[in-house]
């Protein structure tokens, strides 16, 4: 019973960051109708906002500290963030201490700009060209953002912790009253894990009661018919790819402490995502979502040693064989409506 | 005993009953019209005519064989070529080579791996496929995208695939659909041609009663999913359950 | 000749020649010139020139003609390169076991993971592939180490049974005791060429999968395969099953990547995982894309201009760069050299993804488009109101010229 609370919760961070990004992938093709191959780098570029307010906390000045001195007597110069100078040692340290949650600040305008960039620069013009060239296009940009990361940032992780008040673990099953030290279990996965039920919960609360959230989802069910109504979809549709990549961008910004953000992180949660979409059904947001938790704590499931033992390898193919298996039986995933891109 | 049997054949979409007790039989050598107003169960009967449904209750023999259950390539094969309402071709391919492939299907069956021959050098073949261009007015076209064709030309073109597998029933599914006078004229031309030209027979499904009249030797009338009556063009005229059911109607419709 | 037409006879000798000549083309600067790191006739990269054209090309007889875009055609690449190190640690260094085996196990590999994805089209048979792909790659990076050798990867090693190996046998790869590493080079006043084994061989072979891809091409078979990209409805109610055709293109563009990653392994005996990986996978695509999907010789363009790219573009560094424009005063040069900079050297991936988003964009044609294009610029110029007939061999297309 403990094993496999374990487990679930092991698979619920992985499944978050699968959910999240899965989301605005399927909110992309079910709105806009486009295949984006670049969501998994919009999700690597979130990360980085929380290495460059990383940094953007950090720029410190040199100064000389007339308490220390070094081995040869002289005073020693050490580097004051500017950040500690402005708001004095204790907030300004907590400041730096807590720069991933801050990125936040940074990351939702980011992403939201080079949403709207992206849609109207280049996907704007690819929805009438076929599935394919969607795909490559958007395959060619995620290649270009990687690579210009890479290019700022160098090709080697980078560490950005968690706040110190958050980073430990804590004994959960202690708390669901099992034998102690048994469940341990990370504090900032569990973070993430809430995280992203907010941000799950503000996505469909948004689309749910708004008005703009109704006329999205018309248009996602039928955009013939919304547009003969004489509602300007496309500026809405703007503004949902912007919403997409904030969603993949905040996933990241978060996720940085589970993972340290390197250039090619987005194509590899991005194989992932396209098969959780495809599972949960190309279009479906509910889909999206527990396909995603589904499959991330499946995953888990699957490196158990003792499933290893019966099946070996099985952790390294589990995700893959189930979309194999879904597809087959069921292609419009778990959730889909029926006959959406069969062609 | 017709080419086509269709008997008591029923279909049901959840409550809606789209097909009841359909009796139907073309005989060969004819032109047989399947007329009625919109909803009467036309393309359900027609889907059921080409696997794509498969009837509740009933049976459809073609040939003295089955055609429930079977896949649109098997259906080709045992003799039914098909018409679509907008015209289904190979669009990126030219003219020739779209009516190359019927006849590669013909000859050669539904899968054949002739991956070492070479097109150009099946002469009978070419020859049989510039022949049929040349029947339909075509052959001046046989280099160009069929995409870029007319779309009378797309129905023409339509047709000629079809026919030059010598199929042994012809469906056409409302082929004047969304047509302006003048290609529907055209069209009713070609085909009182190809029925003056070879022997053939022919299930058209249509609502244009202009169509109808000038084409059909026999003529079953479908409403609410079951046919009135079936008889030749000039008794359906006058026909009072005809007249009730769709004419009246469908005048009604136009004002 | 060859039961093609007159112009596709000249069209495959053109190629036969330029294939045979690349030792001497790729190298148009002397030695001592600057500009000889634009040289690309050595042995290593020629023989990629030709591997890579080879899985191009079979990847294109499934994409190009029949649309099918595959996300995994790298899984038998990796699978060709693992058969043929593998019949060296258990027979020898001759490659033709190994060759001949990686492609019947790769057309077996295609057969299962065709049969099964070609049950769905379009994005769903992308995801398939990838999903496949993905298996295989995450497979032979775990519990099949014994048969991968995981992260190492797998070489031969001298304990090896190698059956076959007579006392006199070559201890690196050969055809019958000609080595493939082998080379003679010729100095020409001041012209340095390499004339390789392992290129010849590799470029025999690509001009014998080019043969066949044009036999393809012209083929009843090919054009089916055609007709399926345009229309399956058509394609079915005409009487033809498009699932066997489908599958067989797939098995065959398979065995084209089974063989070249034979290859591979044929010029260093060498196989790892990383070559399956779906990165991989997009590269082929991206050749096949950027050289013109559909086209005859677009694939083995792409193969050869991105293959030329990652050699020659990634080899430029700072220095080189300050040495094009030291001509320049010193402002300028320094500013020039910080513009080119990010995109070339181990930049130069930015570079690809720039070009290749600009292909998908304004030449969805793909190179052969853009020269098409140029070559009817000229032509209008000339001939104002000649008709304008499309050239056939690189324009697939319009008629395969049937009447000629």
């Amino acid at each position: 019973m403990e094993a496999i609370i374990l487990q679930i919760l092991n698979g619920l961070d992985k499944g978050s960051a699968y959910a999240l990004i899965a989301l605005g992938l399927t909110l992309i093709f079910g709105t806009l109708g486009v295949v984006n191959f670049a969501h998994g780098a919009l999700f690597m570029i979130g990360a980085f906002c929380a290495v460059v307010m990383q940094r953007l906390l950090g720029l410190s000045y040199e100064q000389v500290d007339p308490t220390k001195t070094d081995f040869l007597g002289n005073p020693l110069k050490v580097q004051v963030p500017y950040v500690e100078s402005w708001f004095g040692p204790e907030i300004g340290g907590a400041i730096v201490d807590w720069s991933v949650p801050l990125a936040i600040v940074l990351a939702i305008p980011v992403m939201v700009i080079l949403g709207f960039v992206m849609e109207r620069g280049l996907i704007k013009h690819f929805y009438k060209r076929p599935h394919a060239d969607q795909i490559l296009v958007t395959f060619g940009l995620a290649i270009v953002l990687q690579e210009v990361i890479k290019y700022f940032f160098g090709a080697n992780p980078i560490q950005s912790g968690a706040p110190a008040a958050l980073s430990g673990s804590f004994d959960f099953g202690a708390m669901l009253g099992f034998d102690p030290n048994v469940v341990i279990y990370p504090f900032w996965r569990l973070v993430y894990f809430l995280f992203s039920l907010v941000i799950i919960a503000g996505v469909f609360a948004f689309l749910q009661f708004t008005t703009f959230g109704m006329v999205v989802r018309a248009g996602m069910a039928d955009r013939e018919t919304v547009g003969l109504l004489g509602i300007d979809i496309d500026r809405r549709f703007t503004i949902m790819f912007g919403l997409a990549a904030a969603v993949a961008g905040l996933a990241g910004v978060m996720y940085t402490p589970i993972l340290a953000p390197n250039y090619h992180m987005g194509m590899d949660f991005l194989v992932l995502s396209f098969v959780v979409v495809v599972v949960g059904g190309m279009g479906s947001l509910p889909g999206a979502v527990a396909a995603g938790f589904l499959l991330g704590i499946l995953q888990s499931f699957a490196s158990m040693n003792e499933v290893k033992s019966i099946i070996p390898g099985i952790d390294q193919v589990i995700i893959y064989l189930v979309a194999i298996v879904i597809l087959l039986t069921r292609p419009r995933g778990l959730m889909g409506r029926k006959g959406v891109m069969e062609d | 005993m017709g080419i086509l049997e269709v008997k008591g054949v029923n279909k049901r979409f959840g409550g809606l009953q789209a097909l009841g007790d359909v009796n139907l039989s073309v005989k060969e050598n004819t032109v047989h019209a399947i007329i009625g107003p919109n909803g009467a169960g036309k393309s359900t009967l027609l889907n059921c005519l080409v696997g794509k449904l498969i009837p509740d209750t009933g049976s459809v023999m073609f040939d003295g064989q089955s055609v429930l259950g079977r896949k649109p390539h098997e259906i080709n094969q045992m003799g039914i070529s098909r018409v679509f309402q907008t015209p289904e071709i190979f669009g990126d391919l030219t003219v020739l080579e779209n009516v190359l492939i019927p006849c590669f299907a013909k000859r050669d069956g539904a899968f054949r791996m002739h991956a070492f021959e070479t097109v150009a050098h099946e002469k009978e073949i070419v020859d049989r496929a510039l022949h049929m261009l040349d029947d339909v007015n075509m052959a001046e076209k046989r280099d160009m995208h069929a995409a870029s064709l007319s779309r009378g030309d797309k129905r023409r073109l339509e047709m000629a695939m079809c026919l030059v597998q010598e199929p042994k029933l012809l469906l056409l599914d409302e082929p004047t659909a969304g047509m302006a006078r003048a290609d529907t004229n055209n069209t009713i031309d070609l085909l009182r041609h190809i029925k003056a030209t070879r022997d053939i027979t022919m299930a058209i499904i249509e609502h244009d009663m202009h169509v109808v009249f000038s084409l059909a030797d026999r003529i079953t009338v479908l409403a609410q999913g079951t046919p009135l009556v079936e008889d030749v063009p000039e008794k359906i005229k006058g026909h009072p359950k005809v007249q009730e059911a769709y004419l009246g109607q469908s005048q009604h419709g136009h004002h | 000749m060859f039961g093609l037409n007159a112009k596709d006879t000249r069209f495959l000798l053109i190629v036969v020649f330029l294939t045979l000549a690349t030792p001497i083309l790729l190298q148009p600067f002397p030695e001592s010139s600057s500009l000889a790191q634009f040289n690309a006739g050595y042995p290593d990269l020629m023989q990629k020139f030709a591997i890579f054209g080879i899985f191009a090309i079979g990847f294109n007889i499934l994409f190009g003609l029949t649309g099918y875009l595959s996300f995994g055609h790298a899984a038998f690449l990796g699978v060709g390169s693992y058969t043929v190190v593998w019949m060296y640690k258990l027979l020898s260094y001759n490659i033709l076991p190994g060759l001949v085996l990686s492609i019947i196990i790769s057309a077996l590999f295609a057969l299962v993971i065709g049969f099964i994805s070609l049950r769905r089209s379009g994005i769903y048979f992308s995801i398939l592939t990838l999903a496949f792909a993905q298996m295989s790659y995450n497979l032979a990076y775990s519990v099949l180490t014994p048969i991968t050798n995981g992260e190492t990867g797998l070489q031969v090693y001298t304990n090896d049974p190698q059956v076959l190996m007579g006392a006199n046998s070559p201890t690196s790869p050969h055809l019958f005791g000609l080595v493939m590493r082998e080379s003679v080079q010729v100095d020409m006043g001041g012209w340095l060429f390499t004339f390789n084994i392992g290129y010849y061989f590799c470029a025999i072979i690509a001009i014998l999968a080019f043969y066949i891809s044009l036999r393809i091409f012209r083929s009843p078979f090919g054009m089916m395969l055609r007709a399926i990209k345009t229309n399956q409805t058509r394609m079915n109610y005409t009487g033809l099953n498009s699932r066997p055709y489908t599958l067989a293109a797939f098995v065959i563009s398979g065995m084209y990547a089974g063989l070249a990653g034979g290859l591979l392994a044929a010029m260093d005996p060498l196989a790892g995982a990383e070559r399956m990986q779906w990165t991989a996978s997009g590269e082929v695509v991206l050749m096949t894309i950027l050289g013109g999907a559909g086209t005859l010789m677009g694939p083995v363009l792409g193969a050869g201009f991105i293959k030329y790219c990652e050699n020659i573009f990634s080899k430029i560094n700072d220095g080189i760069l300050h040495s094009w424009f030291a001509f320049l005063p010193d402002g300028i040069e320094n500013f020039l050299v910080t513009l080119v900079h990010p995109f070339v050297g181990k930049g130069w991936h930015l570079t690809l993804g720039i070009l290749f988003m600009l292909v998908v964009i304004f030449l969805p044609g793909g190179l052969v488009e853009g020269f098409q294009r140029i070559s009817r610029l000229f032509r209008s110029k000339r001939v104002k109101d000649g008709p304008r007939r499309k050239d056939p061999e690189h324009h697939p297309k319009s008629a395969p010229h049937v009447a000629e």
